[in-house]
């Protein structure tokens, strides 16, 4: 089957730019994790973000440009791995829809086919099944649009979250259900956006877990600061941190006291 | 009607802060989704249909020409007449016309978008005929003033309180003290109403949830039965159908019949599935003396051959609208036009200009849930992403917002730089969010009128992420 080792097999971290920005522990906990199942990790500096701004934005040419960067900056690894079903779903998806036809077709096409979101490279591609870690208590898990919706991410999280020794996972209703964030969305439409995070932190709140656990930070930071802004003391964080066992990091929104 | 879709934001906060709205809102959330997720579950074929019925659409749009002169040429053997209207005001001119010929003082009316978008009912009542809306939900819409806010549960926004009212305000004939607190009473009421206005009607109009170019068949799909009496009781039955409504065969009818109830209410089939074909023959019991299609374009062949075709596979289930987070918070008359959610969010523009609907593709999350239900597979969101192509490179959105991503997407495209200003930006900005998240932030209003901004860590990861690599390599030496 896999004629090389794993360690021979060389995964290039797309970090994102909200991770790279907001909470880099993120990134050290991805890196830990890859590390751990065996593979060489790399971070080439050449990367910014994914485009999607641009691209949701209806801005092709600006989008294009950052799309052809990251294929060159990325093309040579045998992996390219992201701790973002949004970032990763851009890769994956729509970069192959940018371009047409030709050699760039090609080679977004040839790209496309070696991204994968974190949990579901760590379950899918590297066979983990638990990781060996301890996370005492009881956490819900938000399904982020893009990764459940164009990568069918939903179960891989949730296994590697089961191993963790002393963790319960508590669902929440309707977590398949937008958090409301949306990229550009939640400001343009911010009263808009309010109304369906306010749902998403009711159904938070049913599931009477006290950590909130997903896989894109940008769902993560609108759910956080939602909660904090209601005063509600639930922990938020991205599920690598919690596999990686690196939850030393005060949670999103907070700070050592 | 009156294009309120500028309006959308001002829309969307009356409707945010409306509490009665709010509720209803709630019961598209329950039972449209689990219902329809059942009925999915319950037919293992299901998937497979939504394929087969996609491409039954496309088969159809590849070929439209070809199918509607089929259609027309069986619906002239059958002894109906196709009227072609290229817009609006050509289709109400057809309509009036045949009611005048018939010297009609009242139409009655079955459900129909079509009849919204062309707005028919202000425009023959203006020419001294009334019509009579005959479907439940929209007759209840009609004794408001009203328009529809959900394409197939055109009153989902109101309460049965408020319908109480409006029929104890207009069905002032009936005794004052009788009892309409269940919903069923209601029901029963307007049946009682409306029966007779069937009988009174000269003309009817329906209509129609598909047309079989193989037959020359109109077919609709109701659960009251009220289409059956518009279109069988009166003289002249009048079809009111866009021309992307073809289906080639009576087979492919059936197929994407299987689809249709099940994504919109969850049923396996509609109560009543009507099919018609030409007027009363001779020796028929019953049916209309007169047959016509009014086949309307408005706008739709313009959107053949472009990112926009596949639009028209839509077959008006509403389960994109069922299953759409943005419209469970603002409901459908915030959208400002005749068709609310997902699949009016791609028509609107269309048909009106993305120049007045720029708002509706661009308020989405791209969340996605739309596309995963759609029965005939559309790319809503892709398709929104393509209409906001367009506003981009006509330049129609705010200025402030162009050159905010321009800015961005400069830095963005040139990593060295883009390094530089976040190794010196995000630790400052870090340096500030003392107890780990902004209440405010300059530029942020839209983020944090809701919501804390949770603050950075501190350096960048790619700073921390050189260090180590630095650190790594010292330790080597």
């Amino acid at each position: 089957m896999n004629q090389q080792t794993p360690q021979s097999r060389r995964v290039g971290l797309f970090v994102t730019c909200l991770v790279d920005l907001f909470r880099p522990s993120i990134g050290f906990a991805s890196v830990k994790l890859l590390e751990d199942a065996g593979y060489t990790v790399d971070v080439p500096m050449a990367q910014t973000c994914c485009g999607q701004p641009a691209y949701n934005s209806g801005d092709r040419e600006d989008t294009i440009a950052i799309a052809r960067k990251t294929i060159e900056t990325f093309e040579d690894y045998d992996y390219i791995v992201a701790p973002s079903g949004s970032c990763a779903g851009m890769l994956k998806k729509h970069y192959p829809a940018l371009f047409k036809d030709g050699d760039w077709a090609e080679r977004a096409k040839a790209f496309s086919a070696k991204v994968y979101e974190l949990t579901s490279f760590l379950t899918d591609v590297a066979g983990v099944d638990h990781v060996d870690v301890v996370h005492p208590g009881s956490v819900t898990y938000h399904d982020s649009c893009s990764g459940l919706r164009e990568l069918g991410i939903r179960e891989q999280p949730r296994k590697l979250l089961k191993s963790v020794d002393g963790l319960e996972i508590k669902e929440m209703p309707e977590s398949d259900v937008c958090c409301g964030f949306g990229g550009t969305f939640c400001v343009k439409y911010p009263d808009i956006s309010n109304r369906i995070v306010e749902d998403k932190t009711d159904s938070i709140r049913q599931s009477g877990a006290k950590t909130l656990l997903a896989g894109d930070l940008g769902c993560l930071m609108n759910m956080a600061g939602k909660l904090q802004r209601q005063g509600s003391d639930v922990e938020v964080r991205h599920v690598a941190e919690v596999l990686a066992g690196m939850c030393d990091t005060p949670a999103i929104g907070r700070r050592k006291d | 009607m009156e294009i309120r879709s500028p309006a959308f934001k001002e829309n969307a906060r009356a409707a945010l802060d409306d509490p009665q709205l709010r509720h209803a809102l709630e019961h598209v959330k329950s039972g449209f989704i689990v219902k329809r997720a059942m009925a999915a579950e319950a037919l293992p074929e299901f998937e497979k249909l939504r394929d087969s019925s996609k491409a039954i659409k496309d088969e159809t749009l590849a070929n439209l020409d070809k199918y509607l002169e089929a259609y027309e040429t069986k619906v002239t053997e059958s002894g109906g007449h196709v009227h072609w209207a290229e817009s609006a005001a050509d289709a109400r001119d057809i309509i009036l016309k045949i009611c005048q010929s018939v010297g009609a003082k009242t139409v009655t009316k079955g459900k129909s978008m079509i009849s919204e978008e062309i707005e028919l009912n202000d425009f023959l009542e203006g020419n001294g005929v009334q019509p009579v809306e005959t479907d439940l939900g929209e007759y209840i819409i009609q004794l408001r003033g009203e328009h529809p806010s959900h394409i197939i549960a055109p009153a989902v926004h109101l309460a049965r309180s408020q319908v109480e009212a409006d029929f104890r305000r207009v069905h002032t004939h009936l005794p004052v003290d009788r009892d309409l607190t269940e919903p069923v009473t209601l029901l029963s009421e307007a049946r009682k109403v409306l029966r007779a206005k069937y009988f009174q009607a000269d003309v009817g109009i329906t209509g129609a949830n598909f047309l079989v170019a193989e037959t020359g068949t109109s077919v609709i799909v109701t659960n009251e039965g009220n289409g059956d009496l518009t279109q069988i009781l009166p003289k002249v039955h009048i079809v009111l159908a866009s021309i992307e409504k073809i289906v080639p065969t009576l087979s492919d009818l059936s197929q994407v019949l299987r689809v249709l109830a099940r994504s919109a209410t969850g049923q396996d089939m509609s109560v009543y599935t009507t099919l018609s074909t030409g007027p009363r023959r001779a020796g028929d019991p019953d049916g209309p003396e007169q047959y016509h299609v009014v086949l309307l374009d408005n706008g739709r062949s313009s959107m053949i051959g472009t990112e926009f075709q596949e639009m028209l596979r839509c077959i008006r289930c509403g389960a994109c609208m069922n299953h759409c987070p943005v419209y469970h918070a603002v409901g459908g008359h915030t959208y400002g036009w005749v068709y609310p959610g997902p699949m009016g969010s791609v028509l609107t523009p269309s048909l009106i200009g993305v120049d007045k609907a720029g708002h509706l593709p661009n308020a989405s999350t791209f969340c996605g849930r739309c596309e995963a239900v759609c029965p005939v597979r559309i790319p809503l969101p892709k398709m929104m992403r393509h209409w906001r192509e367009r506003e981009f490179s006509r330049r129609l959105n705010p200025a402030t917002q162009r050159y905010g991503l321009k800015a961005w997407a400069f830095f963005a495209r040139r990593p060295r730089l883009y390094r530089l200003a976040t190794s010196i930006g995000i630790p400052v900005l870090s340096l500030f969010g003392g107890r780990g998240r902004f209440k405010s932030l300059p530029l942020a209003g839209g983020w944090t009128r809701h919501r804390d901004m949770p603050a950075p860590e501190g350096r960048t990861f790619m700073q921390e992420w050189k260090q180590r690599e630095a650190q790594k390599q010292g330790a080597r030496i």
